[in-house]
């Protein structure tokens, strides 16, 4: 099946059965690996890319049902003021550790904040529990988030 | 010949750095450490040197260092280079850094494992960057006609302050390519107080590429004309393929290919299985619901964690283990006089690793006979000679490529993988093949951690002192090779401080494959030793820090001891003293805590590392665990090399740690393992996260591993803390909070 997907801003032409999941879409039709396989199943937040403007899972997303939606990866993050300031934020906390996981991580985190500028800590928590980070660094991720908000960005 | 985009040269670098590999190729990159290499600059324009085989210099002065470990988010590929930048006295600035490809003749060792690698490479990678730099100060004193004596150097620039002359090393590194490479150990280092590099928090090398989605990881590898393979292979642990509809998998759509490959019985190399191979993974993975497989389980589909659990038990209850590894004294006659015996039984689950990135290769067998892999490992060594043996070539008919990994935790330590894929890719010759494999593959494929359990008998005398001390093991009985998982240390503490002891083993069989999980065996019996002796600190009214301190008491150091990678300060009682009082200090300890509250304690020493945590935890209105806070003081030498990484390293063990303690088994049930994915195998997520303060004690060590000794503790500190709370002891792990109902 031939499907038109805008993603990044750029419309795609994806020739692929209509199952397949926007993940191994955007990795192997069309070689973007920024967005990362974890489980498959949506549980782990690794794929976490924007749909409209909120976190989606892709690898639980298949390509047939995006339709019109406007897709964004973390290869586009850094065109947004949030998610170049998370970004910056990440490196100044030095976040990672591994850093596989980190892509999905940004990807909730820039939702997050562009949804709601200033969220409690409780709020970050429960925006960010659906990526799983397996090294664990979660600390430096909630306080690289807690400190955009408090810088006060946002997207215009 | 295909660019690894990830690797040395690739265009991420930009287009500095690739002009200047480019040259660099022409003559430099095969030659041997000690070669000097500048005389490439034959072709016209001036050409970075290389001094040595960590080493090179561009006449702009940009300082290129080989990172020559892998990187599974330890912070090894920052923290190596630098040693070598520290002893170079480089610009950090001006440093760009490669990842090393696997040569053990050209780099030495290339391991992520055992915390191994701070220890191995403290002192030679300092070597090497102060090699390089005599070479540059060679170079300056040859031009200036003055002797080394009187040149001295600032960050990547050599100075003669009698003459104010100064050049950079870019100026001086053609010249210092052409002199001989000093004798490693002739060469002088640093005294501590002129480092400027060393303890300094540097973030990670790769993150700025990684939060911009750059693709730098294993599964990341892009080829030309590149395929992807999946795996299928039997639930049941040592069953063997009977039948396969390949046909049917071949049919399928996107499907480019499908065979069987006849495994060589070795779960860490080869097993039994089915290809398929197709132009996206996804159809490859699809397409093996079509195989239809029939397994021979031979005896093992009526294998079972119940099984297992209730045999160790009857073993445990019948008492004399099969073999006695630790005796001294009569530990019958002290546990019959003993004023009072202290029992207990624990036992603790299989483990997975379940790093981020699924398990995955790409191999690509050329013409000329070569396969080269692109390969997350982190033995690669072990895996280049694995995939020669299964080809039956000659090592340098293996060329592998070490990629950054999404985290390793020890399971990378076998190269399973490796093999699977160069079976399919040799099959494929001029075609890319990248092995994927799903979370399911990953969950129910692993070498786990083993599961053990231990029967303890204290004898304490009027005083309260440990004067018997019998311990019977039940393990498994695996082939463990050089490093045995499922075996516990002759000497575990506190065997070396009570007069008369005996631990035993009793070995079960299995066919479940088993490994180094982080920490490996320190993550299982420290919760069974430091349960247990805080059941003998309560028994005799003290509580564990006061045990542990007493246990200690007119202890001295050991002195110098083999270790894994050769000599190796001995265990230093003075070393638990400090940690242990500084995190008394700490958290507080013997202090009142906030209401329903408890705090607990845990010590240990592994991979050279002596950590004592204080966990604060509570119950919710549920009854379940929450972890507040910990405090956690670690001694690790004189030295925290990077500080960013070191802390990390501290704060993801404690949360793993608390992850096992709280959540995390694997069950086998008819021979397989029972859970598959993140639903049933529950990672810790952020709303779990205690705040965690952690502080070094300083020592006059030098420095040695962070990426394990900081877990083993901080489970038995929360089933410590739990017993404080509610008078029960935790017994079994994962904690059952039903305990506390």
């Amino acid at each position: 099946m031939a499907f038109s997907v805008t993603i990044n801003g750029e419309t795609r032409e994806i020739d692929a059965p209509a199952e397949m999941p926007l993940l191994w879409v955007l990795r192997q039709e069309l070689g973007m690996v920024g967005t990362k396989f974890g489980c498959g199943i949506g549980m782990c937040g690794a794929c976490t890319v924007h749909v409209d403007g909120q976190a989606a899972r892709s690898c639980s997303l298949p390509i047939g049902s995006i339709g019109e939606r406007q897709v964004t990866t973390i290869e586009h993050l850094e065109k947004t003021p949030v998610g170049q300031a998370l970004q910056k934020a990440w490196l100044d906390e030095d976040v990672m550790q591994c850093g596989y996981c980190q892509a999905g991580q940004l990807m909730t985190a820039t939702a997050l904040l562009t949804n709601n500028p200033n969220p409690t800590d409780r709020q970050i928590e429960g925006a960010m529990q659906g990526n799983i980070c397996r090294c664990a660094c979660y600390t430096r991720i909630h306080r690289a988030i807690a400190e955009v908000a408090k810088e006060g960005v946002v997207n215009v | 010949m295909y660019k690894d985009l990830t690797q040395e040269g690739g265009p991420q670098l930009g287009r500095r750095a690739f002009l200047k590999v480019s040259a660099l190729a022409g003559g430099g990159l095969a030659m041997s450490a000690s070669f000097p290499v500048a005389a490439h600059a034959a072709a016209g324009e001036a050409a970075s040197a290389q001094l040595n085989a960590f080493v090179t210099i561009s006449p702009d002065n940009v300082i290129t260092i080989v990172g020559k470990n892998p990187e599974i988010g330890q912070g090894i590929k920052t923290m190596l280079p630098m040693l070598i930048a520290e002893e170079l006295d480089a610009d950090w600035d001006q440093v760009q850094i490669v990842q090393g490809h696997t040569d053990a003749a050209k780099y030495g060792p290339q391991i992520a494992g055992g915390s191994f690698a701070t220890p191995m490479n403290w002192i030679p990678m300092r070597q090497t960057g102060a090699a390089a730099r005599a070479m540059l100060l060679g170079a300056a004193s040859a031009r200036w006609g003055v002797p080394m004596a009187e040149l001295t150097t600032e960050p990547s620039v050599v100075v003669h302050r009698a003459s104010g002359r100064r050049a950079t090393y870019g100026e001086l590194a053609s010249d210092a390519a052409l002199l001989p490479v000093p004798a490693t150990d002739a060469v002088q280092l640093k005294n501590a107080s002129d480092f400027r590099i060393i303890g300094r928090a540097i973030g990670g090398i790769d993150s700025p590429r990684i939060v911009r989605g750059e693709g730098i990881f294993g599964v990341d590898t892009q080829l030309p004309g590149m395929v992807y393979a999946a795996y299928e292979r039997a639930p049941v642990f040592g069953a063997k393929l009977v039948s396969a509809d390949v046909a049917a998998a071949k049919a399928a759509p996107g499907v480019i290919d499908a065979f069987v490959i006849e495994g060589n019985g070795k779960a860490d190399e080869l097993v039994d299985g089915v290809a398929v191979i197709a132009r996206n993974w996804w159809l490859a993975n699809k397409a093996r619901e079509r195989l239809n497989p029939q397994w021979d389980n031979g005896e093992w589909a009526g294998h079972s964690t119940a099984k297992y659990d209730a045999d160790a038990r009857a073993a445990m209850a019948a008492g004399n283990p099969q073999e006695v590894f630790a005796s001294k004294g009569d530990v019958d006659a002290a546990l019959a006089s003993a004023a009072q015996v202290i029992e207990g039984e624990y036992a603790y689950p299989f483990l997975a690793h379940v790093a981020m990135e699924p398990m995955n290769c790409t191999a690509l067998l050329h013409e000329n006979g070569v396969m080269e892999m692109w390969a997350p490992s982190q033995l690669p060594q072990a895996g280049q000679m694995a995939v020669a043996q299964y080809l039956g070539v000659s090592p340098d008919k293996v060329k592998v490529n070490i990629t950054r990994m999404g985290g390793g935790f020890g399971r990378r330590l076998n190269n399973d993988y490796m093999v699977q894929v160069a079976a399919i890719a040799r099959r494929m010759p001029g075609t890319p093949v990248q092995l994927i494999w799903s979370r399911e593959d990953d969950v129910r494929s692993d070498f786990y951690r083993p599961a053990g359990w231990h029967k303890l008998r204290a004898g304490l005398d009027a005083d309260g002192k440990i004067v018997g001390l019998e311990d019977h093991f039940v393990t498994f009985d695996i082939n463990g090779g050089a490093f045995n998982p499922a075996a516990m240390p002759a000497d575990e503490f506190p065997a070396k401080f009570v007069p008369n002891l005996r631990y035993g083993q009793t070995k079960m069989r299995t066919a479940v494959p088993m490994g180094a999980l982080r920490a490996p065996t320190s993550n299982a019996v420290a919760f069974v030793f430091q349960s247990f002796l805080d059941e003998v600190a309560h028994a005799t009214g003290r509580d564990l820090p006061t045990l542990l301190l007493d246990i200690l008491e007119g202890a001295e150091p050991e002195g110098t001891v083999m270790g894994f990678t050769g000599p190796q300060a001995g265990f230093d009682p003075r070393r638990v003293r400090a940690v242990t009082r500084k995190v008394m200090e700490m958290a507080n300890w013997g202090q009142p805590v906030a209401e329903g509250h408890a705090l607990g304690f845990g010590y240990y020493y592994s991979h050279q590392g002596y950590f004592a945590e204080v966990v604060e935890a509570s119950l919710d209105a549920r009854r379940q665990v929450v972890v507040h806070n910990v405090w956690c003081a670690g001694d690790v030498g004189a030295h925290i090399i990077n500080p960013h990484g070191a802390m990390n390293q501290v704060e993801g063990s404690i949360i793993d740690g608390i992850g096992q303690a709280l959540q995390l088994a694997v069950e086998i049930e008819g021979g397989a393992v029972k859970q598959s994915n993140f639903h049933n195998y529950q990672l810790p997520r952020m709303p779990m996260t205690p705040t965690i303060h952690a502080e070094f004690v300083l020592s006059d060590n030098p420095p040695t591993g962070l990426g394990e000794p900081a877990l083993p503790p901080v489970i038995p500190a929360l089933t410590n803390a739990l017993f404080a709370l509610t008078g029960k002891r935790v017994r079994s792990l994962p904690i059952d909070t039903s305990l506390f109902a």
